[in-house]
């Protein structure tokens, strides 16, 4: 039993966890190399080219301005892997710090503390993104501060849940009694014993900072820089090809296939991270 | 533990002790009298555990209206600056109406005032209508849409999660947690405009874009119910799976209980608190689909008019949408954990 477990979660015996690693590395790469991958350049019209279907020319075909979308979709890939990875990292230093002061501390400090994280938790994200995103500005900074602002909640729970754990531990009970200092108790003995979960927490935290990201670009409140040279975001892709769905339903697929894709792959990569990091939440 | 509760399923109290799941971890199995006991001790902790939850749901409706007049406040840009800049008279006169042009901490109390009377004061951007009535005019479409979606994914959930969970490990569970992580996977925006493309206008089955007869209403159902069903089924899987490996489930197929019968009246009840618990975040899930799924499918909801309030900077319009979204969660919260106590007596005496 425990070796059939054990060869699904590697790459050879899972085509699933093959395709999704690959997928998620070629979003990265695309991220990363936009500007050497593309077959055309970022802020290319072609009037005589307005509106085709996929062809050889252009594989995903273009949009309203005669702009390859391929090309759109490849640089789309670095506004969605920065906001995800962006607000993931922001959140991950954050909420572990805060809840592993919470979680050290203890008493009423730790009371306090996760009082407040439960009236964040309780909101509907989406509901503060839109409100400080209206603060810090439509636009990726601003975005990464917003989400950040939220997501961080989630690793605060879970590292002083983590934390609480690991002071039980008898030989973080042993260093203690060795005279072990504070620093070094949570340095050496406990944040070791908490990356696993923080780690899937973390796996999981990169999709959906990328939904909520498309999600307001697509309804209109998210970066409002439609003509940037730097990317698009798929959201805003999406929107152009939401506009044009019923003639041209081309547009919208494939930055909607994007999206999906990436957030599907990361969810898979997360579960499998979760079964692999923790054998006994199976 | 299995055989005392054997002997009292007669009794009700230990039926619904029946019901939390990973019983082994809480003390159970007391007697009948001592039951009785712990019943009568719970009225009394029953009203404080109210007042102080109600207290705490007071807390953080206040801490978010402050939050949000805080922000409103602080962002850029004002309700009146327009592409075509109005002369700074209008202006100085508009706001002088709206009272903005008093220190902000006369602002707040203003606001907050408004808000115990019930007011949530004038929207500047429909000026025939305040934002209590457009609040009152919204909010049915929305919470009927909320509701119709919760009772989607639960109608759909639970067969998943059953058939996931009884065929543990073979073809089916693998195609239902296949289908679980695809619906957790897909945004709203996508699933609707998929659903809108394929269904209304490539098939023409149904029409998309209206909201008057239930007819109108099954897309927007499917795409909101979508990922709730997702999660949901996930997780009644989970359950499911540590159900079917407890000793009382093994008891009723020893004593020869029909399979049907171990699966409906023993397996199924357990699935009662797992499902409570997520409630608060599912409402939270709801609330947010929402937005996206109103400005989809142009449904006129409190959510599209949320969103178009951003967009115009309508300040008392997004602080009083946000305040009936964040009481409405703190409602749905405070209504669950009730009918924990209600579903199971231990939770009551904590």
């Amino acid at each position: 039993m425990s070796t059939r477990l054990d060869n699904r979660n590697t790459v050879q015996h899972d085509p699933w966890l093959a395709l999704s690693l690959g997928f998620v590395l070629m979003v990265t790469l695309s991220a990363a190399l936009a500007p050497w991958f593309s077959p055309y350049s970022a802020g290319g019209l072609e009037e005589k080219r307005i509106l085709e279907t996929p062809s050889y020319a252009h594989w995903m075909g273009t949009d309203g301005l005669g702009r390859d979308l391929l090309t759109r979709v490849l640089y789309g890939a670095r506004v969605s892997m920065t906001v995800g990875v962006g607000t993931a990292l922001i959140a991950l230093v954050i909420g572990t710090i805060y809840g592993l002061v919470s979680g050290f501390r203890g008493g009423a400090i730790d009371q306090l503390m996760m009082r407040l994280v439960d009236i964040f938790y309780g909101l509907p994200d989406m509901l503060i993104f839109i409100l400080l995103s209206l603060v810090f500005g439509r636009n990726i900074g601003g975005l990464l501060i917003a989400l950040g602002m939220v997501s961080w909640v989630r690793f605060a729970r879970i590292a002083r849940g983590q934390v609480l754990q690991a002071k039980e531990f008898l030989f973080v009970e042993g260093a203690r009694a060795m005279g072990a200092s504070r620093r070094r108790l949570v340095l050496r003995h406990i944040l070791p014993n908490i990356t696993g979960p923080i780690i899937v927490t973390l796996t999981f935290s990169i999709p959906s900072a990328i939904l909520a990201e498309s999600t307001l670009s697509f309804i209109g409140i998210g970066i409002n820089d439609p003509y940037s040279s730097w990317g698009t975001s798929w959201g805003t892709l999406a929107q152009d090809g939401w506009r044009a769905m019923r003639t041209y339903p081309h547009i919208l697929f494939f930055p909607a296939a994007a999206i999906f894709l990436t957030i599907l792959a990361f969810n898979f990569l997360g579960n499998h991270l979760r079964d692999w990091l923790d054998p006994k939440g199976r | 533990m299995a055989a005392s509760m054997g002997v009292n399923t007669s009794r009700l109290w230990s039926q619904s002790a029946i019901m939390a799941p990973r019983a082994g971890s809480l003390s159970v199995g007391k007697g009948l009298s001592e039951s009785h006991h712990v019943k009568k001790i719970s009225r009394g902790k029953m009203i404080s555990f109210l007042l102080r939850r109600l207290f705490h749901g007071a807390l953080v409706l206040w801490v978010v209206a402050s939050l949000t007049f805080i922000l409103l406040r602080l962002a850029p840009g004002g309700p009146f600056e327009r592409e075509r800049k109005l002369p700074p008279e209008v202006i100085a006169n508009l706001e002088a109406k709206y009272h903005l042009d008093e220190p902000p901490l006369a602002q707040y109390l203003r606001y907050l005032s408004g808000i115990l009377r019930g007011d949530f004061g004038p929207s500047y951007k429909y000026l025939d209508r305040g934002v209590n009535e457009i609040i009152a005019d919204t909010l049915p479409t929305s919470a009927l849409l909320g509701l119709l979606a919760l009772g989607f994914a639960l109608a759909l959930a639970l067969p998943l999660g059953l058939l996931a969970a009884y065929f543990r490990d073979s073809w089916i569970d693998r195609l239902c947690v296949f289908i679980s992580t695809l619906g957790i996977s897909v945004p709203h925006f996508i699933l609707g405009a998929l659903l809108i493309w394929g269904v209304a206008l490539q098939l023409g089955w149904l029409q998309a874009g209206r909201w008057d007869d239930w007819t109108s209403a099954v897309l927007p159902m499917a795409t909101l119910g979508a990922a709730p069903a997702a999660y949901l089924a996930a997780l009644l899987r989970s359950t499911l799976i540590e159900t079917f490996g407890e000793d009382f489930i093994r008891t009723a197929r020893a004593k020869g209980v029909k399979e049907s019968a171990v699966v409906l009246r023993h397996a199924l009840r357990h699935l009662l608190i797992p499902v409570l618990t997520v409630m608060g975040p599912l409402t939270a899930a709801l609330l947010t689909g929402s937005f996206v799924v109103e400005y989809v499918f142009a449904i006129p909801g409190m959510g599209r008019f949320f969103i178009t309030a951003v967009t115009d900077r309508d300040y008392p319009l997004i602080m009083g949408v946000t305040l009936v979204y964040t009481t409405l969660l703190v409602g749905a919260n405070l209504f669950v954990d009730l009918l924990y106590g209600l579903v199971d007596p231990r939770i009551r005496t904590e």
